[in-house]
């Protein structure tokens, strides 16, 4: 489990220094393509935000997120020394700490501050081989808010959850500090949908998605969403969505979930694999 | 790039009146940070009649929550936080003084009421990059909510901070406008 704590320790500094290569790459070719004069200078801002993130270790934005930990957990991996969750919440402690990051978890009510950015969110997954695959995700507060479940009507197919994301992606307007990535799943239950709107978020942006019905919808929708104006900073442009990451899986026959999980420009995660 | 308009605080009707929606601004001098939970024990001071932790006559506000200083720096990252949050509290601040706010993302109608009415405009920062940011700031001190950690008051000094004028005091709206020239059909 210390060297769970520690692994864990280890991704909070980088993950809010280091813009992903992928996240910063197509923000420079939407810069090259946006037609709006201010959208190609809120574009350029954020280039060189991030390269100056890097060069004096600062975080890319203050907001370094509530921590969201991915654990792959190989099945013939037998974890000894206490508990994983504890061991995960223990290295957000010490990471946030160590690299300056700001602690942003507080009671829901009382709006008191936990002081130490805990309690994490994990996600723990079983899957073969003999590897611990630990993925952080700092996911910021504001692009979150916009974030929406809905449990839509059968009758309204695939023309309906369309309209329902480009809805929620227009009325979050500039809010969610776009250009925005959207995570989307469709199908499953409430609470599936949620977890795996979050989870395609680790995609590649440029990568394909292997299921071809989920990639027409992710080109469809990059086209729509493109269109809405909002831009970046929301200032006016053409770039509003740098990349849709769709799952599709089936559903109740009562039912058809959706499930958007919007993210913000500083898209940000890293990865360590034991 | 147009022109840019400096400012420095404290500001008069004059200084806020000549913006307007889409102008680019550089301010420099003293503002100071307030966000969810300081803005709440704010307006609960006025209402009250207690003191507010600073000045509101002329002054701006930065709705940011910013990182820890590391060692030999005044501030962490420092770029701005998602404005609606702070609309409930808002047009109390601006009845009292307030001349201008610093954030990211729309209003409601009754900030921009209180904006038109009382000669108030908000400012918008680029959300996301606080490392750029924190460049502007010179100084920063904790003066008001400590115990609130990132969401404590802060005086600022700042120089040349880099902003946009959002709404002004004639009803323009610059978010509204960006996007009706860009939306496509």
């Amino acid at each position: 489990m210390a060297a769970i704590q520690e692994a864990v320790a280890g991704l909070c500094g980088p993950s809010c220094l280091d813009l992903p290569a992928d996240v910063e790459a197509s923000l420079a070719a939407a810069q090259q393509k946006e037609r709006s004069p201010v959208g190609r200078e809120v574009l350029e801002r954020l280039l060189e935000n991030a390269a100056i993130a890097r060069d004096e270790n600062l975080p890319i934005c203050q907001d370094c997120g509530l921590a969201v930990v991915y654990v792959d957990l190989g099945a013939d991996v037998h974890l000894t020394g206490g508990d994983l969750y504890q061991a995960i919440n223990a290295g957000v402690r010490q990471g946030y700490e160590e690299a300056y990051l700001r602690k942003s978890v507080c009671h829901p009510f009382t709006r008191q501050n936990t002081g130490d950015n805990t309690p994490a969110v994990v996600h723990l997954r079983l899957v073969p081989g003999d590897r611990v695959r630990l993925v952080l995700v700092p996911k910021g507060g504001g692009s979150e808010n916009m974030s929406r479940v809905f449990l839509l009507t059968p009758a309204v197919g695939r023309k309906g959850v369309k309209q329902k994301i480009i809805e929620t992606l227009e009325a979050a307007g500039p809010n969610p500090c776009p250009p925005n990535i959207l995570g989307v799943a469709v199908g499953g239950t409430f609470d599936d949908a949620a977890v795996r709107a979050k989870r395609v978020l680790l995609r590649e942006i440029g990568s394909t998605n292997p299921d071809p019905e989920a990639a027409e919808l992710e080109q469809e929708l990059m086209e729509d969403l493109n269109k809405l104006g909002t831009g970046p900073a929301g200032l006016g442009g053409d770039t509003t969505c740098l990349a849709v990451f769709v799952d599709i899986k089936p559903c109740h026959i009562a039912s058809l979930p959706l499930a958007v999980n919007v993210q913000c420009h500083a898209a940000r995660h890293k990865e360590v694999v034991l | 790039m147009t022109d840019q308009i400096k400012l420095t605080p404290p500001l008069d009707d004059e200084d806020v009146s000549r913006l307007n929606a889409g102008d680019r601004v550089l301010l420099s001098g003293t503002i100071y940070t307030g966000r969810d939970a300081a803005h709440q024990r704010i307006v609960q001071a006025l209402q009250t009649g207690g003191e507010p932790p600073f000045p509101l006559e002329g002054a701006v506000i930065f709705y940011v929550g910013p990182s820890p200083a590391p060692p030999g720096r005044v501030i962490g990252a420092a770029g701005p936080t998602t404005s609606y949050r702070m609309d409930a509290y808002a047009p109390t601040l601006i009845a009292h003084g307030l001349k201008a706010m610093i954030g990211k993302g729309k209003r409601n109608a009754e900030v921009k009421r209180a904006m038109r009415g009382h000669k108030a405009v908000y400012l918008a920062a680029i959300g996301g990059a606080g490392a750029l940011m924190a460049r502007c700031i010179e100084e920063a001190e904790v003066i008001a909510y400590p115990e609130l950690g990132p969401e404590a008051v802060r005086r600022l000094k700042v120089k040349d901070m880099p902003l946009i004028v959002v709404n002004d005091v004639t009803g323009g709206d610059l978010y509204e406008q960006g996007r009706q020239a860009y939306q496509r059909t």
